[in-house]
């Protein structure tokens, strides 16, 4: 009995009415509400991020002009940055659903942060491969030990650390806090790869949009810059929706709304 | 259209090779992903119509 409600507290079976009355935040925290909602919203997401896809590909690569000091090779910007972008946020939303999981115990929040760590990873990875790729031809080098470069692949490591981390402990309850723990460090790498380009001296270019001064680059490049970041936005809920009902079905199969979710078709 | 045909469009101005090298990586990776949560979510259901719900110890 967790509710404060004195009536409910000295009768056992008091009317739940006045319950009735108030918003139910917690309601889609339970695993059983919140399966079918996001299931429901996969394939909506999913939609999305192939028109943004597509559009931001079509700008990108069909419409925006050639860099004047950079010739074509700037447009693997369409991918590096949002794949950067991307690997930071999730980071930072990674952390804070583990932690949330660490404080009020919740298990679909510490699930959550569990679905958001491969994708994370991924998209660190991607960026560290477009911008190594971006790098041979603009600065003569695939890599360089500065700032940017190694926070970046620390990010990496983080991820790594992580899911090894959760793997390796049997009882996912455990590994959910021991995970949370690891992520809430790890979360100050994360100002550190933002502000790299400021604080050291680096062959980095520094941040690319700016909220203090006007775009240095050409509109439709920005456009197609925030395009594929809409994408990889709605791919990664997608996807992350998808892997957590995914994790939701593995931890919860001894439950009868499990049982007859498993019965049915994948 | 910026580009003159489709010669032009596959070089690049020259650096067809990085570029299209981070087209392809990144769409070679989001398949994977993809591909990968599918197959998961296919081997849950696969494992409950074999064993029901006992925990198998060397699938999990």
């Amino acid at each position: 009995m967790t509710t404060r409600d004195s009536d409910t507290y000295y009768s056992g079976n008091a009317s739940p009415s006045a319950a009735k009355h108030r918003i139910h935040w917690f309601h889609y925290a339970s695993p059983q509400t919140f399966y079918p909602l996001a299931g429901r919203l996969i394939p909506w997401f999913a939609a999305l991020a192939v028109l943004l896809g597509a559009a931001g590909m079509y700008v990108g690569f069909l419409v925006a002009p050639t860099d004047a000091q950079q010739g074509d090779a700037y447009r693997i910007i369409f991918l590096h940055v949002p794949a950067a972008w991307m690997s930071m946020f999730l980071y930072v939303v990674m952390a804070f659903w583990a932690g949330v999981g660490l404080v009020f115990n919740t298990r679909l929040s510490a699930m959550l942060a569990t679905a958001i760590a491969p994708t994370g990873a991924m998209f660190t990875f991607l960026a560290l491969w477009t911008g190594s790729l971006w790098g041979k031809p603009t600065w003569g080098t695939w890599w360089v030990w500065d700032a940017r470069l190694t926070s970046e692949l620390i990010l990496l490591f983080l991820y790594f650390g992580f899911m090894a981390l959760q793997a390796a402990i049997d009882d996912p309850r455990r590994a959910d806090r021991a995970g949370a723990v690891l992520a809430l460090v790890g979360v100050i790498n994360v100002p550190i790869i933002y502000f790299s380009v400021i604080w050291w001296n680096t062959l980095h270019q520094g941040a690319s949009i700016s909220m203090k001064s006007a775009p240095t680059m050409a509109m439709t490049m920005l456009l197609g810059m925030l395009l594929m970041a809409l994408c990889f936005w709605m791919y990664s809920i997608a996807t992350i929706l998808a892997r957590v009902r995914c994790i939701l079905l593995e931890r919860e199969r001894h439950t009868d709304w499990c049982m007859t979710e498993l019965r049915g078709t994948p | 259209m910026i580009w003159s045909g489709p010669e032009e469009f596959f070089a690049m101005g020259g650096y067809g090779l990085y570029v299209w090298g981070s087209v392809v990586v990144v769409a070679i990776a989001l398949v994977i992903e993809v591909s990968l949560v599918r197959q998961r979510r296919r081997a849950l259901f696969v494992q409950f119509s074999r064993n029901g719900n006992t925990h198998d110890e060397t699938q999990a």
